[in-house]
């Protein structure tokens, strides 16, 4: 295929889709006489045969293999799980995927905001924003390299030299180079502060509009009562953003639940760093063990819930509202 | 689920009255904010940027040094020691794969583009039906829908190949624009559904009693209001398909539709010894996202959130 | 007027749709697909005789699938050009870091390639059992008779039927060290295991570390350690108890294969021993294996254990020849007499029976193909690849390491075994057995190592 024919491809699936959205929307509009409720079934039918397919069988799918073996032939019932909450190993993966969803979206979502706040309105604000967000836009390959240059461990030896950043600093203040990657529990945290030097740029944008957002009357009055600084945070800015900041910790808490890449190409999962996402991803894939792995998807799920019955209760209660 | 609801609620009406009123001093107020900013938060938020560049900034350093100064010493010694070299990126960009980086760079472009609009589009239907349109169901589907942001997208791998390979899809584009759309509906509807959620009930209501249906106040009243929500998703939707290296890995197994994410990695080389390769390969696949970023600063900055109601 | 525009947008919009399935329809059938070759077909060079038994294959397309990327893709598609000039047929060669995962996921959906390049008989033996693997034609069958034998056919059979003829091959009983400290120091390349520790001991006398080794490589890491055990188990119970360890017909916890991890550990976890140049024993840990060996070029090391691939990490310019910066000798046996050797190799598996692809494979398993790979490999990357195929002529090999380690393979003392992880069930050879080994370099004991990785042993 040459150039010219993956472009008329490409538009020619773009028009294609245009008619089918288009037709649709023609029903919709037809029907709409005899009931606003098909309108509404109308407007989901694409997009609920898609994640159907493409989401909710597989994950279904999951769930079943979950209690076969590994070849996925033979029922196994629980094995699976027993395998999971009996080994050493598993439940230190447990404990380390605990780890990363309640640091990461915390500290980052902080981080975030906190940056928002204090560009908000500045000079420059665009190009500082930019900065921030700048780690969300490279891939995870390139993440891993630049991480790699960063916790990089070399011997205290005549002639060697420091090509990590962090270990060299740690030599220029007179301290001695550090295996930063193999020492555990702390290797998690440092794996962990790679998510959140993404994921804070994802932060800080949103809630940079959320602040945004916020009616300048109620400021003003705020600044008339003669509030501070912190006051003003705290009563005013973030009971504003709060629905914004729940839908960040929330994306975040999910996206660090599912995110594998950075355990696996930084250790591979040595040295006790491994997560659900990235054992999962081993069992599955490398060791093929379809029912341990499903046994670990379905594991992720379940982490889950707690998150998706918390955004449910705002949704009530916002709707009440 | 309203994402900005200030304490009081306030009408359009009343809201517009107040803005007018204290307009002069907001203006102050905002002059205020900006003479406000004091040093000691200018000194905290310089302090963050510069931490957070700076891992990048090795990065683009080392994909200018030579290969043997890569491996034995680090990037700030390139200022003691400066040694440039332009060896990798050329070897990058004269990379064969018998298609050349410059094929790559189409494909990675051909894939991302409807994986953009695709779901965008059909993630602002459903929000909206979702948000003001009222039908059996709707709360159990917008929670189902919600929740499967969960499922890792690597359980969907086997059994959609089994079935693009059924459907004779295999080896062609369909396949990474199908499952990249079916991916980001989750979350696109999720926080479109938000953003149309803010706008108030009012408006619709006059655009009802005008005769108008779902789908002209959908296109007339909703789709302006949401432009910069919109673009904002769009350009997260991007970066992570522009990004995304299992995706294409998975579907896409012929050398001709291979986006760019995966021609880097394999730069690596067979036994992953090429950091300086990777380097510079990374910089290269950066650029597309960082001006797409850059270009589209303003609809972020506008209102992700608030649309374009605010006065 | 609403009307009447609704009627126009349907209009437009069904006429649009019908374009567009239409076009659809049209360029979806494109093949596309990337050559091997130039493209242009030029004279053939040499004869075609050769190739006159494959027929005439104008227009007829293979499609090769390997974990082979840059650069020792090249030589592999430059091998297969005297095959398309002379039957005309096209070779699509698509390399991919990822193969390893993505062929199962490619075959289990139903798309695998034509041939599979496999480096695993494990993986060979997970791809058949999908039930998508055809047999190997008896062309193929006849060449492996002929220019391998017995053991290596085996490798490429699965429950008795043979699939898949050997392609390439390595050789990984090798130690890599400096020939002008030994010239300098006097120290003699030893014959015995024994020799072996003494010369550490002389070395260490002296204060330096002789050994350095680096086990990281992202998820594969641990992977030199599985080599070391494998070796060791070849060397301190011989080839019938490797056998049997390696089909678990006796437990990885057994008495056998827990004495092999320890004296693995006699040098890697002996502090008195390594890591030349690159710290201490956890240091191995987080060195890759890339860097593993490069401290023998700044003299901070003396002796490193690797595959004969390892060639190619040297920078550019090092000379590695017997009189060079850096070369190998065999690691030794037990006795002086003993040759076990360990090594890999790759196997050309098929997925379709279409005669052009039988022609294909028939043309990969000769001698012709190992001597015209070789002689290409050897002009365009400097060697680093050799065949166990016996008609491989070792002239055409240029690099020192290849001419030592295709003369070892060829050997008929040489007792020749197949990397064992590479033969365990995926669960095992790609999984527990890195894994338990990294933490085993970290600090974990032997016992624990050996009990986590029979634990993890599939139960089927």
């Amino acid at each position: 295929m040459d150039i010219s024919t993956k472009l008329l491809t490409m538009l020619l699936a773009i028009l294609l889709f245009v008619a089918v959205v288009g037709l649709m929307l023609f029903i919709a509009g037809r029907t709409e006489r005899r009931s606003a409720s098909i309108v509404g079934y109308v407007f989901l039918f694409p997009s609920i045969i898609m994640v159907s397919v493409g989401l909710l069988y597989p994950a279904v799918r999951t769930i079943f293999q979950s209690f076969f073996d590994a070849a996925g032939k033979a029922f196994v019932g629980l094995d699976n799980y027993q395998t999971i909450f009996t080994s050493s190993d598993d439940l230190l993966v447990l404990r380390n995927t605990v780890l990363w969803v309640v640091v990461t979206p915390f500290v980052a979502t902080a981080i975030g905001l906190l940056y928002a706040i204090l560009v908000d309105g500045a000079r420059g604000e665009a190009f500082a924003k930019s900065l921030i967000f700048l780690p969300m836009a490279i891939s995870m390959v390139a993440a891993s390299i630049i991480w790699k240059f960063v916790y990089e461990f070399r011997p205290d030896q005549p002639g060697v030299r420091q090509i990590g950043l962090l270990n060299q600093v740690v030599v220029w203040l007179g301290g001695s180079p550090q295996q930063w990657i193999v020492n555990s529990p702390w290797n998690t945290f440092f794996l962990i502060v790679v998510m959140i030097w993404i994921q804070a740029g994802f932060a800080m944008t949103i809630l940079s509009a959320a602040i945004k957002a916020i009616p300048e009357d109620i400021i003003e009055a705020a600044r008339l009562d003669g509030v501070t600084a912190i006051g003003m945070f705290r009563f005013v800015t973030l009971p504003s953003i709060r629905p914004s900041v729940i839908v960040v910790l929330t994306t975040i808490g999910i996206g660090t639940l599912k995110v594998f890449d950075v355990v696996r190409t930084m250790t591979g999962g040595n040295f006790n760093t491994n997560v659900v996402a990235n054992e999962f991803y081993t069992q599955s894939f490398r060791a093929s063990n379809q029912g341990l792995g499903s046994a670990l998807a379905v594991l992720l799920f379940v982490l889950v819930v707690p998150i998706v019955v918390y955004n449910v209760r705002q949704l009530r209660a916002s709707e009440a509202r | 689920m309203s994402t900005v609801t200030p304490q009081v609620d306030l009408t359009p009406e009343e809201r517009a009255a107040l803005a007018r009123k204290s307009s002069s001093a907001g203006r102050a107020a905002s002059i205020a904010r900006k003479k406000a900013t004091s040093p000691v938060a200018s000194a905290i938020a310089v302090a963050l940027a510069v931490l957070w560049t700076i891992p990048t900034f090795g990065l683009l350093l080392s994909s200018i040094r030579p290969e043997k100064a890569i491996k034995t010493t680090g990037w700030w010694t390139f200022f003691s020691d400066p040694q440039v070299t332009l060896d990798n990126y050329k070897t990058v960009l004269s990379t064969e794969g018998a298609s050349g980086l410059g094929s790559f760079f189409v494909n990675s472009f051909v894939i991302t583009i409807p994986a953009v609009l695709i779901p965008i589009c059909l993630a602002a239907l459903a929000a909206y039906a979702f948000a003001w349109i009222d039908f059996r169901g709707r709360n159990f589907l917008f929670v189902l829908v919600f929740a499967l942001q969960i499922v890792p997208l690597q359980v969907a791998l086997l059994p959609l190949l089994t079935m693009y390979v059924k459907a004779g899809l295999g080896g062609t584009f369909w396949t990474l624009w199908l499952s990249h759309s079916a991916f980001a509906l989750p979350l696109a509807i999720f926080i479109l559904h938000n953003f149309m959620k803010e706008i108030p009930k009012e408006l619709i209501e006059a655009a009802r009693m005008d005769g108008a249906g779902h789908v002209k106040i959908f296109f007339r009243v909703m789709l302006p209001l949401l432009t910069p929500a919109l673009a904002a998703f769009g350009i997260f939707q991007f970066l992570w398909v522009w990004n995304d290296l299992l995706v294409a890995l998975t579907f896409a197994s012929d050398n001709t539709v291979v986006p760019l994410t995966v021609a880097l990695a394999n730069l690596s080389g067979t036994r992953g010894t090429a950091w300086h390769l990777l380097s510079a390969g990374a910089f290269i696949s950066i650029i597309v996202p960082v001006a797409v970023f850059i270009s589209l600063q303003r609809y972020f900055v506008r209102g992700l959130l608030a649309g374009g109601l605010k006065g | 007027m609403s009307s009447k525009r609704s009627s126009r947008t349907l209009a437009a919009l069904s006429g649009g749709l019908g374009i567009a399935l239409a076009l659809t329809a049209c360029s979806s059938g494109g093949s596309g697909g990337t050559t091997a070759s130039g493209g242009t077909t030029t004279a053939a060079s040499g004869d075609c005789a050769a190739f006159a038994s494959y027929g005439d294959l104008t227009g007829k397309t293979v499609s090769v699938y390997t974990g082979i990327v840059t650069p020792e893709d090249q030589p592999y598609m430059d091998s297969y050009k005297p095959f398309e000039d002379c039957t005309h047929a096209k070779i699509v060669y698509t390399g991919d870091k990822a193969f390893e995962t993505q062929i199962l996921v490619r075959t289990k959906a139903g798309s695998p390639p034509d041939i599979a390049i496999v480096p695993q008989p494990g993986l060979l033996a997970q791809l058949v059992a999908t039930g998508a693997a055809k047999e190997a034609p008896k062309a193929v069958a006849d060449n492996v008779d002929k220019f391998w034998g017995a053991d290596w056919k085996a490798y490429g059979s699965v429950d008795g039927k043979f699939y898949a003829a050997p392609s390439g091959a390595s050789v990984k009983s090798l130690v890599w060290y400096s020939p002008k400290e030994f010239t300098d120091a006097g120290y003699k390349v030893p014959t015995t295991l024994d020799e072996l520790k003494t010369l550490s001991d002389t070395i260490a006398a002296t204060g330096k570390k002789p050994w350095c080794a680096g086990i990281a490589s992202g998820e594969a890491t641990g992977w030199p350690i599985t080599d070391w055990m494998e070796d060791f188990m070849l060397r301190l119970s011989g080839p019938d108890a490797y056998d049997q360890w390696v089909t678990h017909k006796i437990a990885f916890n057994s008495a056998a294969s827990t004495a092999a991890l320890d004296a693995v550990g006699g040098y890697l976890k002996n502090d008195k021993y390594v890591n030349g140049g690159l710290g201490d024993v956890t240091s191995i840990a987080t060195t890759t294996f890339q860097d593993g060996g490069l401290p023998i070029l700044e003299g901070t090391c003396s002796l490193h254990r690797q595959a004969s691939f390892y060639a190619s990490n040297f920078p550019k310019g090092t000379k590695v020849a017997e009189d060079g910066d850096v070369y190998a000798f065999y690691l030794p046996g037990v006795k002086a007499a003993d040759h076990p050797v360990l090594g890999g190799g790759e196997f050309n598996l098929a997925f379709s029976d279409r005669p052009e692809v039988q022609a294909f494979q028939t043309y990969l398993s000769s001698d012709l193909w190992a001597n015209t790979k070789a002689k290409i490999s050897s002009e365009s990357t400097g060697g680093g690849w050799i065949s166990a195929n016996k008609g491989l002529d070792v002239a055409n090999l240029t690099n020192p390491i290849d001419k030592l380690s295709a003369t070892i393979l060829q050997d008929p003392k040489t007792v020749f075994r197949f990397d064992g992880s590479d033969m365990m069930p995926a669960a095992i050879g790609s999984d527990a057995f890195w894994k338990q080994a990294t933490a085993w370099i970290t600090g974990q004991s032997t016992k624990d190592a050996v009990d986590k990785i029979e634990a993890a042993w599939p139960k089927s």
